[in-house]
């Protein structure tokens, strides 16, 4: 019978795992859902994030401090982006074939400056952990559900009670009758992609911290973090933190108390569910 | 993803009395979850044609790429075209019935039996040896397979199994393995990984506070777990590490001295020559003792000649006297552990970087 421990620490596990599904499939979510981008570079961008901290690091700056950096190089990058994309008309579809073939790209710039071997980043962040009864909680992993759950609730805020997010939503719901309103849709597609961006940068710091680094890792949340967008709800702020808390969960559940190669059918059975008995709130 | 780049190594060969052009094939994964790996394969032989030569005549030979799955797939083609085929890290002998395939990084035919035994010969010889083991294992199929081997050396041997645990290759979230594995407390840790997944355990071990008394990594990616603090006292296989006494082969004192600079040229943050780089150069010079000793480059001839004939590499001498033309028993494997951040060979006592022995609390 599995302690009581075993299961806490699982849970916590969980918890952890979920608020990086949640981190990641953020930006995404809301790029998807608000500007009709399907942009599979975001994971590229968050490993590429995660590899600047990883240099920045080891040049001797703060993890922490590499986000001066890192934010707004990732904001001009993603309202670039998001300008050749309009420049250029791409459709939703046509923006996922454009983001992976960018997602190569990235992988193979990553792969040319810092070799295909796996990379590292020591910090004094990795040896600091708390102990709470008989759980352990890591340092990396706390501030990764720290900053997962403010910019969630942030975002969330924003889109909700200001104008800006008023202006947006509207304009992902009607783009010409919300310009008729003097809203601006391009000046704010172009913010919120920078937006997206800057929080792909932001998984990257916690990637750093909590993980080595390979340029193949840009695929391995891939799939996870997808179901998670769509369990959350796609242009949705708290959707990806709630949904990616409850796949971590019972992904670390299922590792905790059954085989954990059972785990990778967690998120794809609770999708196919959700799918089957809500397609509606897809 | 993993994306399969054609390596086609086109060296300029001078005999004696003319110069002549040795082209010879090989694959290797640059990109994907084995890139890392495949990387060390590419610089060991860039070293072997450049710095080497091979001198023989108008060659079309091939050289396996990294890793089982990939292996036996090029081993298929080989055998389609009837052509000899050279390989390095195929851990499932079973899955090669071609003749004409020739592994030469020493591993044994039963692998999932001899492996198993050479690791837990050596925490028998431990300050306290092991009585209980968690064997953990990723599904790749190499490890996978030798790992569910080992469970059964372990219960002849009478260890008691506290814990058996598989994920699938890839994974990168360990949080609750760790917890099962802590709740198991075994006094060894079998893990059955590659690359970095037994670095990944460790160290959401560690961030429970617990380190288990031994734990053993199959085939581990040796860089940075030489720079981790959690994986320090790690046990892995290997057939060579750059100190005595393999170091006293003047060959293998050449190639760990070019591979230490061509590595740091290459970017990749481990340059020392270990299991993976020196299977890769006793591949080449395999290649170039049979072209040399069978004074052919027809395929039948090759393989005649390697199934009569050892040959003398760095990591030892490689045979081809089984069935599946694997060596007989892991008679070139030894197990190294990682102290102070260097990989030193630990066991067979014969073999042991001067002065080390295997250390646990």
């Amino acid at each position: 019978m599995p302690s009581l421990a075993l299961l806490a620490q699982s849970l916590a596990s969980g918890i952890f795992i979920g608020a990086l599904y949640g981190l990641l499939g953020l930006g995404l979510s809301l790029a998807w859902g608000l500007l009709g981008q399907i942009n599979l570079a975001h994971f590229a961008l968050a490993l590429l994030g995660a590899y600047l901290t990883y240099q920045l690091g080891t040049a001797g700056l703060d993890p922490l401090a590499t986000l001066a950096i890192v934010l707004p190089a990732f904001f001009v990058f993603g309202a670039a982006l998001h300008w050749l994309f309009a420049r250029f008309a791409v459709s939703a579809f046509n923006s996922l074939l454009v983001t992976f073939g960018l997602t190569v790209i990235i992988e193979a710039a990553i792969q040319w400056i810092w070799s295909a071997d796996f990379r590292r980043l020591e910090s004094h962040y990795a040896d600091i952990r708390y102990r709470v009864g008989t759980l352990y909680i890591p340092l990396p992993e706390l501030l990764t559900l720290a900053l997962a759950v403010a910019l969630s609730l942030a975002l969330w805020a924003a889109l909700r009670y200001t104008d800006f997010g008023k202006a947006l939503r509207a304009s992902a719901e009607d783009a010409s009758m919300a310009q008729a309103f003097g809203v601006n849709a391009k000046a704010l597609a172009l913010l919120l992609s920078g937006i997206s961006a800057a929080l792909a940068g932001v998984a990257g710091l916690c990637i750093a911290l909590s993980y080595t680094l390979a340029p193949s890792q840009i695929y391995a949340w891939v799939g996870v973090v997808f179901a998670v967008v769509m369990l959350g709800g796609l242009g949705s702020a708290l959707g990806p933190l709630i949904a990616g808390i409850v796949i971590g969960v019972s992904e670390a559940l299922t590792m905790a108390f059954t085989a954990p190669s059972w785990a990778p059918l967690v998120s794809f059975s609770l999708l196919i569910a959700l799918l089957l008995l809500r397609p509606e709130k897809i | 993803m993993k994306h399969i780049f054609a390596l086609l190594i086109a060296a300029l060969v001078a005999t004696l009395a003319q110069a002549q052009t040795v082209k010879i094939g090989s694959t290797l994964a640059l990109t994907g979850p084995l890139s890392a790996t495949g990387m060390i394969h590419k610089v060991a032989g860039e070293i072997y044609v450049e710095e080497l030569m091979l001198t023989v005549d108008k060659v079309d030979l091939l050289i396996g790429p990294y890793a089982t799955a990939n292996i036996v797939a090029a081993v298929g083609v080989a055998q389609r075209y009837n052509k000899i085929i050279w390989h390095h890290t195929a851990g499932v002998p079973s899955l090669l019935k071609y003749d004409m395939q020739f592994p030469t990084g020493g591993l044994p035919a039963d692998p999932e039996v001899s492996l198993p035994e050479l690791v837990f010969d050596a925490v028998a010889h431990a300050p306290k040896a092991p009585k209980t083991v968690a064997i953990v294992t990723s599904k790749f199929p190499s490890v996978h397979f030798i790992s569910v081997g080992a469970r059964e050396v372990a219960k002849k041997r009478g260890l008691q199994e506290v814990a058996w645990l598989e994920w699938e290759f890839g994974n990168r979230d360990f949080g609750a393995i760790a917890a099962r594995v802590k709740e198991a407390n075994p006094e060894l840790l079998f893990i059955g990984a590659i690359g970095v997944e037994g670095l990944l355990l460790v160290d959401a071990l560690r961030k429970i506070d617990y380190t288990p008394p031994l734990h053993f990594h199959m085939f581990p990616a040796p860089g940075p777990m030489a720079k981790s603090p959690a994986a320090q006292r790690a046990l892995a296989l290997t057939t060579f590490e750059q100190h005595p006494p393999f170091t006293n082969n003047p060959v293998a004192a050449a190639f760990v001295k070019t591979y230490n600079e061509r590595a740091a040229k290459a970017g990749l943050p481990d340059n020392a020559v270990e299991l993976q780089a020196a299977g890769s150069f006793a591949t080449w010079q395999t290649l170039e003792a049979a072209v040399n000793g069978a004074k052919s480059i027809e395929d039948k001839a090759l393989a005649a000649w390697l199934k009569k004939h050892p040959v003398d590499t760095i990591i030892g001498t490689l045979r081809w006297e089984t069935p599946s033309n694997y060596m007989p028993g892991a008679r070139l494997y030894k197990i190294k552990q990682l102290q102070d951040g260097k990989w030193l060979v630990v066991w067979p006592q014969e073999f042991t970087a001067p002065g080390a022995k295997l250390l646990a609390p």
